[in-house]
């Protein structure tokens, strides 16, 4: 059905490692913060990204738009490959920075805090030449303060001025600056309080519907995103084992570590979630240095057998739309 | 931004009054006495002690000090230029003016230097450059200045002449070369290190990418974004790299025998002239003092967000 959709953003395969130094002298490791992700997004829709603190849904974001350079895979936007590991395709990301942004995860640290609110927002109106001269320049960054409800005063004061709130804020105009079609939503109410929480999702609705923006929206968890997103990508030591509809996923998950993390999420009826049984995992996440064989879910999944140590479990179509990667649900057993 | 000029300001004072008495008294804590000698007799030393009202307790005298140095009188020389007012010795035979000299050249050099290398250490980070520049810099750190000195008069004046070993009051540019390396190239090594560290944290920070992210060009991002936060912790090491040059300029003076005053303060440490030592002490110190609270005050100028909370005091 939703084929027809246009994709704004796809990935193949790809890996981000990062190198750090080993314990010995000389040696070095490889974190292995995104393995091997496949994924697309629909121009327009919002795809939520969730899963555990450190299983790498920060460097997934980063690298789509290619603020880390990938260590192998391909990403093409808007049907042009901006990067391809096997035919050596490293496009110069400058004409890019205009159509993909991003909102970071911790508002006071993204905002340089020698610069004003007014540079910080200007500056990427200079690289892309974006305004003709100082009044049209002053102007626009005028209109986009307001638009993401912060005085026009603010422009001369700066970053630490401001609350966290008004910090995101200022994140997001400068990410609104170039006019994008795409932006990576790092988990943007994560360190914000409650209250304010809510005011700035419902902004970033509100900017999506004017501006027809398309959204990876990061959270590391189900609830804070079910009702924002289209669909819905889980992520588990750095591969994605499942995605699928929003609906569909909370509803119906497949993979045994969606059904884990959904049945932490409070269920609104308390009967019903009295009534359902909470898996817990067991053990702790383990290192993304040092990953488990084949299935990196096995060493805590309460399904695994001998082929999940060995083979690692295709991320394939199992419905229509309804992605996930777990031997079990090839051999049948996808009615659980 | 005035009131808290005035806090340090008074604060600087109140340092350096202490200063005063610890030097003082560290002075009379040292065995022996400036007329000394194993040609002299009792009656001759208590003679000379009591011209110079030696004699008196021990609080008159350092009341008597501070006193004096209140309005300006530094006393006069016991030993090498008996008689002699501090404050000529000091200031009028060009000693001052000559370590300054000295002293202004290795700072200038070792800021100069320092902070572009540590740039370009952080900027090639893991490349053979870093490499390259992180054994310089350390076996820079770990050389004594005296050593450095005699290294490099044996090997540049001494064995190929390229250099004055005498380098006398400074004559020509010649002669600054090797003291001034030699009294710079601790705290060069020590900055770029500095540098190095303070520019590679702040290339991981989430604005660097943020900048990266709006399209800047990656020696934009290090030429603006990451220097301008990094030099911070720079700055508030230029108050100690001071008061380090002044130090090391009394070993290097003496090695390349330049009539400065650290040259003269050695000698007179030697001979137990108290009052040019203290008088000496005294100077230092106040520039070093001086020093700090301009780095202060410059640091709260480039940091807004210490520029406010000064404000709001
Ligand atoms: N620059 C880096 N160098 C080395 N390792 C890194 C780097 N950045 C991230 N990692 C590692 O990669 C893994 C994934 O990190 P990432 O920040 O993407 O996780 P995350 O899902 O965003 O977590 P959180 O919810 O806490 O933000 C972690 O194990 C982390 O330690
Ligand atoms: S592949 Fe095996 S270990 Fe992995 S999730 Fe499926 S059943 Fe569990
Ligand atoms: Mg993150």
């Amino acid at each position: 059905m939703s084929d027809e959709r246009k994709k704004l953003v796809e990935v193949e395969s790809l890996r981000k490692y990062f190198t750090v130094k080993g314990n010995k002298l000389f040696e070095k490791k490889y974190v292995q913060a995104v393995e091997s992700v496949s994924l697309f997004i629909y121009q327009g829709e919002t795809l939520g990204l969730v899963g555990e603190s450190g299983c790498g849904k920060t460097t997934l974001g980063r690298t789509i738009i290619r603020l880390y350079e990938p260590t192998s895979g391909r990403i093409v936007y808007d049907g042009t490959p901006i990067f391809d590991s096997e035919q050596k395709i490293r496009l110069n990301m400058l004409k890019y920075r205009r159509k993909m942004q991003i909102i970071f995860q911790d508002p006071s640290a993204s905002l340089d805090p020698r610069m004003t609110v007014g540079e910080i927002v200007g500056e990427a109106l200079d690289i892309h030449h974006l305004t003709q001269n100082k009044n049209e320049r002053r102007d626009r960054i005028c209109s986009l303060l307001s638009e993401v409800g912060l005085n026009t005063e603010h422009a001369n004061r700066f970053p630490h001025e401001f609350s966290g709130g008004q910090q995101q804020r200022i994140g997001i105009a400068r990410a609104l600056a170039v006019d994008p079609e795409f932006i990576v939503c790092d988990e943007p109410i994560s360190a914000l309080d409650v209250s304010i929480q809510s005011q700035i999702v419902n902004m970033l609705e509100d900017l999506q519907r004017e501006k027809g923006l398309t959204y990876l929206f990061i959270a590391h968890d189900v609830s804070v995103v079910r009702h924002i997103s289209d669909r819905i990508g889980v992520m588990y030591l750095g591969s994605l084992v499942e995605l699928a509809e929003s609906y569909e996923l909370c509803n119906h998950p497949i993979h045994p570590y969606t059904q884990t993390l959904l049945s932490a999420v409070p269920l609104p009826d308390p009967e019903k979630s009295r009534a359902r049984q909470r898996i817990l995992l067991e053990g702790d996440i383990p290192s993304p240095m040092n990953p488990p064989s084949g299935c990196r879910f096995h060493t805590r999944c309460p399904y695994a057998t001998e082929r999940c140590k060995a083979e690692t479990p295709v991320f394939r179509e199992y419905s229509p739309g309804h992605y996930a990667a777990c031997h079990l649900l090839e051999q049948g057993g996808s009615d659980r | 931004m005035v009131a808290y000029i005035l806090k340090r300001v008074a604060g600087s004072i109140a340092i350096l009054l202490l200063i005063m008495v610890v030097t003082f008294l560290l002075m009379n804590a040292i065995p022996g006495s400036p007329f000394l000698t194993e040609k002299s007799t009792p009656e001759q030393i208590a003679l000379a002690e009591a011209k110079y009202g030696l004699d008196k307790p021990l609080y008159v005298q350092l009341w008597n000090y501070i006193k004096n140095y209140c309005v300006g009188d530094l006393g006069t020389s016991l030993k090498m230029q008996e008689g002699t007012p501090v404050k000529d010795i000091i200031f009028h035979q060009g000693k001052f003016a000559l370590s300054i000299k000295l002293g202004a050249c290795a700072l200038v050099i070792a800021v100069l230097i320092g902070i572009p290398l540590g740039c370009i250490a952080a900027y090639y980070r893991g490349s053979w450059i870093d490499g390259l520049l992180r054994v310089l810099t350390t076996v820079g750190v770990a050389v004594p200045t005296f050593v450095l000195a005699a290294l490099l008069l044996v090997v540049f004046s001494v064995n190929l002449n390229w250099f004055p070993t005498l380098s006398g009051s400074l004559p020509d540019a010649k002669s600054y070369v090797l003291p001034v390396i030699s009294l710079s190239f601790y705290y060069t090594c020590y900055i770029a290190k500095l540098m190095r560290t303070s520019m590679l944290d702040a290339i991981h920070q989430d604005y660097i990418r943020t900048a990266k992210a709006k399209g800047v060009k990656t020696h934009i991002l290090v030429l603006k974004h990451a220097l301008r936060n990094s030099l911070i912790p720079v700055i508030t090491y230029l108050g100690p790299v001071l008061a380090g040059i002044i130090t090391g300029s009394f070993v290097v003076e003496s090695t390349f025998s330049i009539p400065g005053l650290g040259k003269y303060f050695v000698q007179c440490v030697l001979s137990r002239d108290y009052p040019v030592i203290m008088a000496t002490t005294v100077v230092l110190s106040a520039l070093v003092i001086f020093m700090m609270l301009i780095v202060d005050i410059t640091y709260k100028l480039v940091d807004p967000r210490i520029t406010l909370t000064a404000k709001e005091e």
